[in-house]
């Protein structure tokens, strides 16, 4: 037993505070924004120029001037405004943004992240993620605790090139919450069913007590 | 002075030349100048380098310009819906250089702005922090010494860029997220060429509202804009 890709968007929704301005990464990042709880307020940010981002919409109403950092057609909400790529990163970049949720190829012990490029196989590119990673208040990485291959993806140190160097707060994974301490990780809790034990098994980063 | 054109040839006339170095505004396939793209593919200009935040898809936006080989540079924050592309990349055909998407955005904007560098935090102990210039500043909690890197400001020889609407003078409203990069974009060419999808007369724009004054543009185009959505989501209506 562990979480599944809508429990681990829920415990990232639990993250959130009233108030905030958060901005929320593709993926199962994306899924967070399903389970924002009662009475908090928070203002999500699109990268590509928008705060304040509704829904998708309801079929016909799509709007090819209204998309979110992933290109997908979203709506706007009463508080929305908008601005040009410039401002929004200012915003990013100026500390505004109090969270970032973020995917993530691997994390290190010292919060370095990779979620951007593995060489050798085709690179996409970073879009916003190291500008983000860089600028928000608190960076908090969603991701599955191993890879395809069984293998951890929480290590001493990232194999991959970097997004971003001691940057990640906070690791939730499908089989639990990890935070980014001196020395190591720390663990926050298990995710239902996973033992430390286990949790412990499938980490390669030294796990501070 | 008059700043609108019949179409994208005529207001692109005079301004083209291979080897040159354009900033293009959008976002994905959002906000794209499409019709001034189909214009510099007709004028077949080759060996172009240009600074756009992606590279469109294959048969859209700046992707026409991949298929006619008349492009030798990108200079974007992700290029990943594009097969033409990776396979011009592969091949070491086009060179690409990666910026951080808010660096890309704001060298336009330090460019457009008389700023040739600028330092950041973006990008510091990863790869886009090889060969460039580092600094120190006293940004940490009570003043601790924190990494920056310098980046530089785009000077390009023009801006191609999409806005909602303008009047007679160029003034420019932007919609919507089709904002993004066309602001700091428009800024930062030595010529801007605006395309809208409806020009109104001087004095109907309310003056506190125009995202970005006529100073910044030199030349403007009306036209059916195709407008493509590239990734169509939609939820259920609730019952």
């Amino acid at each position: 037993m562990a979480w599944d890709r809508n429990q681990m968007a829920a415990r990232a929704a639990q993250e959130l505070q009233d108030g905030w301005y958060v901005n929320l990464g593709i993926g199962i990042p994306t899924l967070v924004s399903n389970y924002i709880p009662e009475g908090v307020e928070v203002t999500l940010q699109s990268e590509n120029g928008m705060l304040g981002m509704g829904p998708f919409p309801i079929e016909g109403e799509e709007d090819a001037d209204l998309i979110n950092a992933g290109k997908q057609t979203i709506t706007e909400l009463p508080q929305t405004a908008y601005f040009d790529s410039a401002q929004s990163f200012a915003m990013i970049r100026g500390g505004k943004i109090a969270m970032a949720i973020l995917g993530a190829m691997e994390v290190a012990e010292n919060g370095d992240l990779a979620n951007w490029m593995i060489p050798g196989k085709l690179v996409k590119g970073m879009g916003g993620a190291m500008d983000l990673v860089a600028g928000v208040g608190r960076v908090v990485v969603v991701m599955d605790h191993t890879n395809k291959h069984g293998d951890s993806k929480v290590l001493k140190e990232c194999t991959l090139p970097l997004t971003g160097q001691k940057v990640v707060d906070r690791i939730i994974t499908n089989l639990g919450v990890l935070d980014v301490v001196e020395g190591g990780l720390k663990i926050v809790e298990c995710a239902d069913g996973v033992s430390e034990k286990e949790l412990r098994a499938s980490t390669l980063a030294t796990i501070v007590a | 002075m008059k700043k609108v054109y019949s179409n994208a040839a005529e207001a692109l006339d005079g301004l083209l030349h291979d080897g040159m170095f354009i900033a293009a505004g959008g976002f994905g396939l959002c906000g794209i100048p499409e019709l001034l793209l189909d214009a510099i593919k007709e004028a077949g200009t080759k060996d172009l380098t240009f600074a756009s935040n992606n590279a469109g898809v294959d048969d859209f936006g700046i992707g026409i310009l991949l298929q006619t080989k008349q492009v030798k540079k990108m200079i974007s924050s992700y290029v990943g819906e594009n097969a033409e592309f990776m396979r011009q990349y592969l091949s070491g055909e086009l060179e690409l250089e990666f910026n951080p998407q808010g660096t890309l955005a704001e060298r336009m904007r330090a460019g457009g702005a008389g700023i040739p560098g600028f330092f950041t935090k973006t990008g510091v102990g990863t790869v886009i922090a090889e060969g460039k210039m580092e600094k120190q500043f006293p940004t940490g909690a009570d003043g601790a010494m924190e990494d920056y890197i310098m980046e530089e400001g785009i000077f390009a020889d023009l801006a191609i860029v999409k806005a909602w609407k303008a009047d007679e003078t160029g003034n420019l409203v932007f919609r919507k997220t089709a904002r993004n990069f066309n602001a700091p974009a428009a800024t930062c060419g030595k010529v801007c060429v605006v395309e809208v999808e409806e020009i109104v007369p001087t004095g109907s724009l309310d003056p506190d509202s125009i995202h970005l004054p006529g100073i910044y543009v030199h030349r403007i185009i009306k036209g059916d804009h195709e407008k493509r959505i590239e990734q169509r989501t939609v939820r259920q209506k609730e019952a």
